[in-house]
């Protein structure tokens, strides 16, 4: 695989007064308590991890997890307390301004929770600010930006004030926003929390359609588990600014590292979440259906076919070669008694 | 026991006062002492002790320490007074170039800057002042005298009336639409009709100066102090201190550093509207929420790109909120500024009100409470007004405004034309109406006051007798009664009590100030009569606000009605009391309370609203009667607003105070006015000034410990 696009090295964000010297005198071993009595907060907490490209993370966590100060650090809105971070190898740390707003200029957008458009100017208008500031003539931008009020759909709209439009449609214009200069990086921080849960479903299919289209390096954050779910390709879940686990969502809901992972994961139905793949055994050659399952189905989409049978199902793969198997008790034992063996 | 530990903030406050009247009880008046005698900075007499600190000679009535503190401050005055001298003429002399004598001259810097700044300001004036009206000033800066006499035609012809006012009618109705365009309109024709015209360009073309360069500078400290914690940091003290500060008092150094005229009070205006800008600029892009600002630096703008081109405009209403406070300062300054000999219709007023005809005074002060509203309501629709889309209209009609303005140039300079023509006597009517030949009402208005005297002279004059021999002679005497000891005692412990020992020390330096400064007894007096307005206006504001609160439209009524009498420079109150009551405290008094009562009743009304709904439907769910719900919810919830509204009731208060030395009172005022014709007076004039400030910043740093304290108790901010 090549270069990581983004890659973590023990990221540290501490919030106060004298927060590096005491990084450096606790040598690599933060205990958030010992540090508040301090005066300190900490925001992130030894984050490592890579994203390679095309590849959605999403980073979940509840309030106060350190999962938006995390975004920040990779996007150097605040600087890190320590540890290092690439940007295409690029060591984000030691960019100095000019070579900071360069980057952003062209390799990152990033959308916001509360939408941050700015009041003042209409739908192409926001949409076309981060071509202007660059120094693109006005009608190019412009013209740019109608393609991206186009690819979200809110063309006939584009001379509305962000005053005008509903949150919905108001953050798709954070969207084309951050696309307009056609980044590599795309983040964006819980984009969709300040939605109706309807227009959130929309915005997701919407996101995913688009995500498919342009094949961005994506972090994602969130406080939605099922989101996290649903968009993911892989998973960091925070606590207390420390990443608890960092996997495929079939993994953690399958494995979780920790009990706190596991509460989430207890409320989640599986059979929404995993593939045949997940779950299947290996390949076997007695007492076979003649029922053949993709390995790459919702278990949900195939459960009640291969519930219908008595013998075990082969699964193969888009080459129609066999790859594993899967007996019908199995998909009884994922949906229902998942559970009951990790209490 | 048990008491004190439930309520030890009552039992504190009890054991304060027993031992504040313990002190006043203890410490005996000495015989020497009389009032007025305690400063005598301007009599000599052998009774009095000196000192000698800096290098200058103090001299006073020496008292029981406990009694009246020494004035230990007393060299400050002089001691300013002989720095600005030193400053101005003697500080750093350089060559300077003189253009009339074709030599160089050696000047100190600070008076060439001082003569260069009056230059450039009186430049700027003139030219506004002569596009308005017409004059000469304008061409002569680029010519000379000799040169306009030998050619007549050379100077600015000024613009027809009739066009200004079309202008403002245009204005009003870009802003805000057909209301305001109509409501400019008759302001306008209202002043020209009666013949107000010239004075009150000579006001407008004021404001035009100082308020946009107020603006710029304060636009441009509150992005510093914004930027920079420290810069704030420098700032607040002094925006602090010229917020309490009396406008009258900061006249007064002006004059020694430009002298007497527009420019001078061009440049103190300045100094007076910039702090209020800075704080609303501060806050303004303090309410910006953060995720804007990131989304700027996620689009990649520069620092110059983040500022102008997204917080500026994200925080616009508030930085326009900003611009209506700075025209409305400029304008009640371009009024007062009228006793350093601005021109415009404060000096009318001034000059109407010196010569007690009432009539005069009622006139200019009417227009000026008309150009007041105008100005506040253009400024607010400014504020309030929504950017509109207009990339689908046509050149013409986005331009509209822009060829009425033009169509009306045309017509107003073709009536005016012809009126030449008409108006045979030498006056075009169609130009300018000239003062003397304007509608005049001032006849009408005096024989109104004469005949209130005549009908009802007898009673003011028992109602006046009785207040002052009764409730304002006994109070003034108990205030001067107080020990300064016993006095420092009572604020300080108030300030322990409430915000521990961090306001304590904070409101004792403020004290000590005033109590070893030579005017202690004045601001005794100052504060009783404040005291007095504060009580009264409090109960009629508060009683008032409560009433009008019962019903949704008379509350918004009574806010309207704030919101008007509140853009009337302080100084026109004075008009219609002096006019009631004549030269007396009384009059005085009756002004204080009618300004200070404007606060207390918006922020009764402001207050009692800003309690959630949720709270109201609660607290009828829970089956109150109106009287418990106002009682039990409705005030311990305001009150902490209603106390912000005192803090204001009381800045009002002790600036009516003070303008209310015009009429005659003992108090610190009456030096403030003394010292503006006096010319050693800056010194005392700025003294008497922080004094007053420093009153003010005395109940402002109480009250808002205290209501922040009660705000957070209450969950509310």
């Amino acid at each position: 695989m090549s270069e990581p696009v983004i890659k973590c090295e023990s990221v540290y964000k501490i919030f106060g007064e004298n927060s590096k010297k005491m990084l450096e005198e606790a040598n690599g071993n933060v205990d958030a308590k010992t540090f508040q009595e301090k005066g300190c907060i900490v925001g992130v907490n030894n984050a490592s991890f890579e994203v390679s490209k095309g590849e959605m993370l999403v980073v979940m966590g509840l309030s106060g997890s350190g999962k938006s100060t995390l975004l920040r650090c990779i996007s150097r809105l605040t600087d890190a307390t320590g540890g290092k971070i690439f940007i295409e190898g690029q060591d984000l740390l030691q960019l100095n301004n000019k070579e900071l707003i360069d980057l952003r200029r062209n390799k990152m957008g990033m959308v916001f929770q509360s939408f941050a458009l700015l009041p003042h100017k209409t739908v192409v208008e926001n949409i076309a600010f981060p071509l202007q500031i660059k120094g693109i003539k006005t009608e190019d931008s412009i013209s740019k930006a109608m393609d991206m009020v186009k690819l979200v759909g809110l063309d006939g709209r584009e001379n509305y004030f962000p005053r005008e439009l509903s949150g919905g449609q108001q953050q798709r214009v954070g969207i084309a926003r951050s696309l307009a200069v056609e980044p590599d990086i795309w983040f964006l921080d819980e984009p969709f929390s300040a939605l109706d849960p309807l227009i959130r479903k929309e915005m997701q299919d919407e996101f995913l359609r688009l995500q498919e289209k342009l094949q961005k390096t994506i972090m994602f954050i969130t406080h939605d588990f099922d989101e996290a779910l649903k968009l993911a390709d892989r998973i960091a879940i925070m606590k207390d600014g420390i990443i608890e686990q960092l996997d495929t969502p079939a993994n953690i809901v399958l494995n979780p590292a920790t009990e706190y992972v596991r509460k989430f994961t207890e409320e989640v139905p599986r059979e929404k979440v995993l593939l045949i793949e997940d779950v299947m055994d290996a390949a076997t050659s007695d007492n076979l259906s003649d029922l053949k399952v993709s390995k790459d189905e919702i278990i949900e989409n195939v459960a009640e076919k291969i519930l219908t049978q008595e013998k075990t199902v082969v699964v193969i793969d888009n080459n129609n070669k066999i790859v594993g198997s899967i007996n019908p008790s199995k998909i009884i034992n994922t949906v229902f008694g998942g559970r009951k063996n990790s209490n | 026991m048990e008491l004190i530990k439930k309520y030890p903030k009552l039992f504190q406050w009890l054991f304060l006062l027993i031992v504040f009247f313990a002190l006043c009880f203890a410490i005996d008046v000495p015989e020497t002492y009389k009032f007025i005698r305690g400063q005598a900075e301007f009599i000599k007499d052998p009774n009095q002790s000196t000192y000698v600190l800096f290098g200058k000679e103090v001299r006073y009535y020496a008292f029981d320490v406990f009694w009246r503190l020494p004035p230990l401050l007393g060299w400050l005055p002089i001691w300013i007074n002989d720095s600005l001298f030193f400053l101005m003429n003697e500080w750093m002399p350089m060559e300077f170039w003189n253009e009339d004598t074709q030599e160089f001259k050696t000047r100190p810097l600070l008076l060439q800057i001082s003569r260069n700044l009056t230059y450039f300001m009186t430049f700027l004036i003139e030219l506004i002042r002569e596009i308005l009206i017409g004059g000469k000033n304008t061409v002569v800066a680029f010519t000379s005298w000799e040169w306009i006499s030998e050619n007549p035609w050379a100077e600015l012809p000024g613009l027809p009336w009739t066009i200004v006012a079309a202008g403002a009618a245009i204005l009003g109705y870009k802003l805000s639409g057909k209301g305001l365009a109509l409501f400019a309109g008759l302001v306008m024709i209202y002043i020209s009709i009666f013949g107000q015209w010239k004075p009150s360009m000579q006001t407008l073309s004021f404001i035009l100066i100082a308020a946009p360069l107020s603006f710029i500078f304060g636009l441009g400290l509150g992005i510093a102090a914004f930027k920079s914690k420290r810069v704030e940091k420098a700032l607040y003290p002094i925006i602090l201190v010229m917020q309490t500060m009396p406008q009258y008092a900061v006249l007064v150094p002006a004059m020694v550093l430009f002298g007497v005229g527009d420019h001078a009070a061009v440049i103190i205006t300045m100094v007076v509207a910039i702090p209020p800008m800075i704080l609303l600029t501060l806050l303004g892009l303090r309410a910006i929420p953060p995720e804007v600002i990131e989304a700027g630096k996620m689009s990649g703008c520069n620092n110059w790109q983040l500022m102008f081109k997204v917080l500026i405009p994200t925080a616009r209403r508030d930085i326009l909120i900003g611009v209506n406070q700075v025209i409305m300062v400029c304008f009640s300054m371009a009024v007062i500024s009228a006793f350093i000999a601005a021109k415009g219709l404060g000096y009318n007023l001034l000059l109407a009100l010196n010569r007690l005809d009432i009539g005069l005074a009622l006139e200019a002060g009417l227009c000026i409470s008309l150009i007041a509203i105008l100005l506040d309501k253009m400024s607010l629709a400014w504020a309030n007004k929504q950017i509109d889309y207009f990339g689908n209209l046509t050149f013409f009609q986005r331009h509209k405004n822009t060829y009425l303005f033009g169509f009306a140039v045309i017509l107003g300079i073709i009536f005016a034309y012809f009126g030449s023509f008409y108006f045979k006597e030498g006056y075009n009517y169609l130009f300018e109406v000239p003062h003397n030949k304007g509608i005049s009402t001032a006849d009408f208005w005096n024989k109104g006051v004469d005949w209130i005297f005549d009908a009802f002279f007898v009673y003011i004059k028992a109602f006046n007798t009785w207040l002052i021999v009764e409730v304002l002679q006994p109070m003034r005497a108990l205030y001067l009664r107080m020990p300064a000891v016993a006095t420092l005692v009572l604020v300080v412990g108030a300030g322990y009590i409430i915000g521990g020992i961090r306001s304590a020390l904070v409101v004792c330096g403020l004290t000590l100030f005033i109590a070893l400064s030579p005017w202690w007894d004045r601001a005794l007096v100052t504060t009783y009569m404040a005291t007095f307005g504060v009580i009264i206006s409090c109960i009629i504001g508060f009683t008032v606000g409560t009433l009008c609160f019962q019903n949704k439209h008379s509350a918004s009524f009574m806010l309207a009605v704030c919101d008007i009498f509140q853009t009337f420079p302080s100084f026109v109150y004075l008009i219609p009391v002096m006019m009631l009551f004549g030269i007396t405290d009384t009059s005085v008094l009756i002004a204080v309370i009618v300004y200070a009562t404007i606060p207390a009743t918006r922020y009764t009304i402001e207050g009692l609203r800003s309690v959630p709904a949720a709270l109201h439907d609660a607290a009828t769910m829970s089956g109150v009667t109106k009287f418990q719900r106002l009682f039990k919810i409705e005030f311990p919830l305001a009150f902490p607003h209603m106390m912000l509204g005192l803090n204001q009731t009381i800045v009002f208060a002790l600036f009516m105070v003070i303008i209310g030395a015009f009429i005659g009172t003992e108090d610190l005022g009456q030096y403030i006015l003394k010292a503006l014709s006096d010319k050693k007076g800056a010194g005392i004039g700025l003294t008497l000034g922080f004094c007053v400030a420093f009153i003010g910043l005395i109940f402002d740093n109480l009250i808002r410990t205290w209501v922040n304290q009660r705000k957070k108790h209450l969950g509310i901010s």
